[in-house]
C-alpha cells in the first residue's frame, strides 16, 4: 500500500516536472533564443537518456520481455529499422514487423 | 525534434486531404477531425504497448491512466514504470523523467507565437501548454499559418485533447490485451513499446548532433546498468548527452 502511494506521488512529480517545461516555454517564449548552448546540451542529455534506456530494455529486459533471446530482439529491432526505411519511413508498418518477428522467433524456439 | 520529420511525411497526406474545409468549420472541429487518422493510430500503438507493460510489472489502469493524461509524454512515462520496476529510488525517476521532457521546453517557446491570440487569456494559454504533444505540435506548427489567429488555440486544443482521449483508451485496451492473450502475443505486445521509441528515435535523426547523442546514449546505457541499476538512466543522460556535446563542439571547432 505504502509502495502504492509512492508510486503515485512520484507519479505526480514527474508529471510536474513535465509541465515545468511546457509552462517555462509559454514564460519564455519570444524572450531568449532557441538555439543556445545550454539548450543544445539539454537536448544531448534528453535524446541520450531515451537511446540510453531503450537499448538497456533491448540487452538486458525486466520481466516477460527477458524470456526471449537477445539475439531475437536485436534481429527484431534491424528488420523493424530496414522495414521503416523500405515504407518510406512507416512508423506503424516498421512497429508491426519488429514485434512479429520476435513472435515468430520465440515461437521457433519452442518447436525446437 | 525526436520523430519530426517522420512525422511530417506521414502528416502531409493528412494536411492536403483536409484543407477544403478551412475557413468553414471552427478551429476546434478541424482539429478534432485532423486528430482522427494518421495521428490516433500512431497514438494508439504507442499507448496501447505502454499498457501492455504496466500491465506486466503489475501496475494497475487507474495509475496507467493518470500517468498518461498528466505526465502525457511516452518517453517520460516508460522512464517512469521501467525504473520503478528495478526499484530506483524517486528521486532518480523523478529527475530522468522531467529531464527527458526537455524537449518540450523549445516546443512550447516556438508554438506560442504563433498561436497567441489577445481573446485568450493567460489561463486558456497555460492549459493549452499542458496539452502540447509531440504529435500536436508538428500538426500545429503546420497547420496554424492557415487558420485565422483566433481560431488557433482552438484547434490545438480539439487536436490535443482528442489525442489525450485516444491515449487513454488506448492504455486501457493495452492493459486488458496484455491480460487476456496468450503468453506469445504477450511477449510481442510488451516488445512493442521499446521499438517504437527505437523507430522515433532511429527514424527521425534530424541534426548530427542528435544522432551523435542517440549513439553516446545508446552505449553508455547498457554499460552504466551494469555498474550501477538505480541510477544507470541518469548518469547514461547526462555522461552520454555530454560526451556528445563535447564532440560536436570539438568536431564543429575543427572543421
Amino acid at each position: 500500500m505504502e509502495g502504492a502511494l509512492e508510486l503515485w506521488l512520484v507519479t505526480a512529480a514527474c508529471a510536474l516536472g513535465h509541465y515545468l517545461w511546457r509552462g517555462l516555454g509559454v514564460a519564455l517564449s519570444g524572450r531568449i533564443a532557441l538555439n543556445s548552448e545550454l539548450f543544445n546540451w539539454v537536448a544531448c542529455v534528453a535524446y541520450a537518456m531515451i537511446a540510453g534506456l531503450v537499448m538497456r530494455i533491448m540487452i538486458f529486459p525486466v520481466g516477460l520481455l527477458a524470456q526471449s533471446e537477445v539475439v531475437d530482439r536485436l534481429v527484431a529491432c534491424m528488420l523493424a529499422l530496414a522495414v521503416f526505411y523500405a515504407c518510406r519511413r512507416n512508423l506503424l508498418v516498421s512497429v508491426s514487423a519488429g514485434v512479429t518477428v520476435l513472435m515468430l522467433a520465440s515461437w521457433a524456439r519452442t518447436l525446437g | 525534434m525526436v520523430c519530426v520529420r517522420g512525422l511530417k511525411s506521414l502528416l502531409n497526406e493528412e494536411i492536403t486531404v483536409i484543407k477544403k474545409d478551412e475557413g468553414t468549420a471552427p478551429g476546434w472541429r478541424l482539429g478534432v477531425r485532423d486528430a482522427f487518422g494518421i495521428p490516433v493510430a500512431i497514438l494508439a500503438a504507442g499507448f496501447i504497448g505502454y499498457g501492455s507493460l504496466a500491465e506486466e510489472y503489475g501496475l494497475s489502469i487507474a495509475h496507467s491512466v493518470f500517468a498518461s493524461v498528466a505526465i502525457w509524454a511516452l518517453p517520460g512515462q516508460l522512464i517512469l514504470i521501467e525504473m520503478h520496476s528495478i526499484g530506483a529510488a524517486a528521486i532518480a525517476i523523478v529527475l530522468a523523467s522531467t529531464l527527458s521532457g526537455a524537449r518540450f521546453l523549445p516546443m512550447s517557446m516556438s508554438l506560442l507565437p504563433l498561436i497567441r491570440d489577445p481573446r485568450y487569456g493567460n489561463a486558456t494559454v497555460y492549459f493549452a501548454a499542458q496539452l502540447i504533444s509531440m504529435i500536436g505540435w508538428t500538426m500545429a506548427m503546420r497547420r496554424c499559418p492557415d487558420l485565422r489567429s483566433e481560431e488557433r488555440i482552438p484547434y490545438l486544443i480539439g487536436f490535443q485533447l482528442t489525442c489525450i482521449g485516444t491515449a487513454a483508451a488506448s492504455v486501457v485496451a493495452g492493459h486488458l490485451l496484455a491480460g487476456a492473450l496468450p503468453p506469445l502475443v504477450r511477449l510481442g505486445l510488451v516488445f512493442l513499446a521499446p521499438v517504437y521509441f527505437l523507430m522515433i528515435l532511429i527514424g527521425d535523426l534530424r541534426t548530427r548532433l542528435a544522432a551523435i547523442a542517440v549513439i553516446c546514449g545508446a552505449v553508455a546505457g547498457p554499460l552504466l546498468y551494469v555498474v550501477n541499476p538505480q541510477w544507470s538512466v541518469v548518469a547514461a543522460g547526462i555522461i552520454g548527452g555530454t560526451a556528445a556535446y563535447l564532440i560536436q563542439r570539438k568536431h564543429g571547432r575543427r572543421a
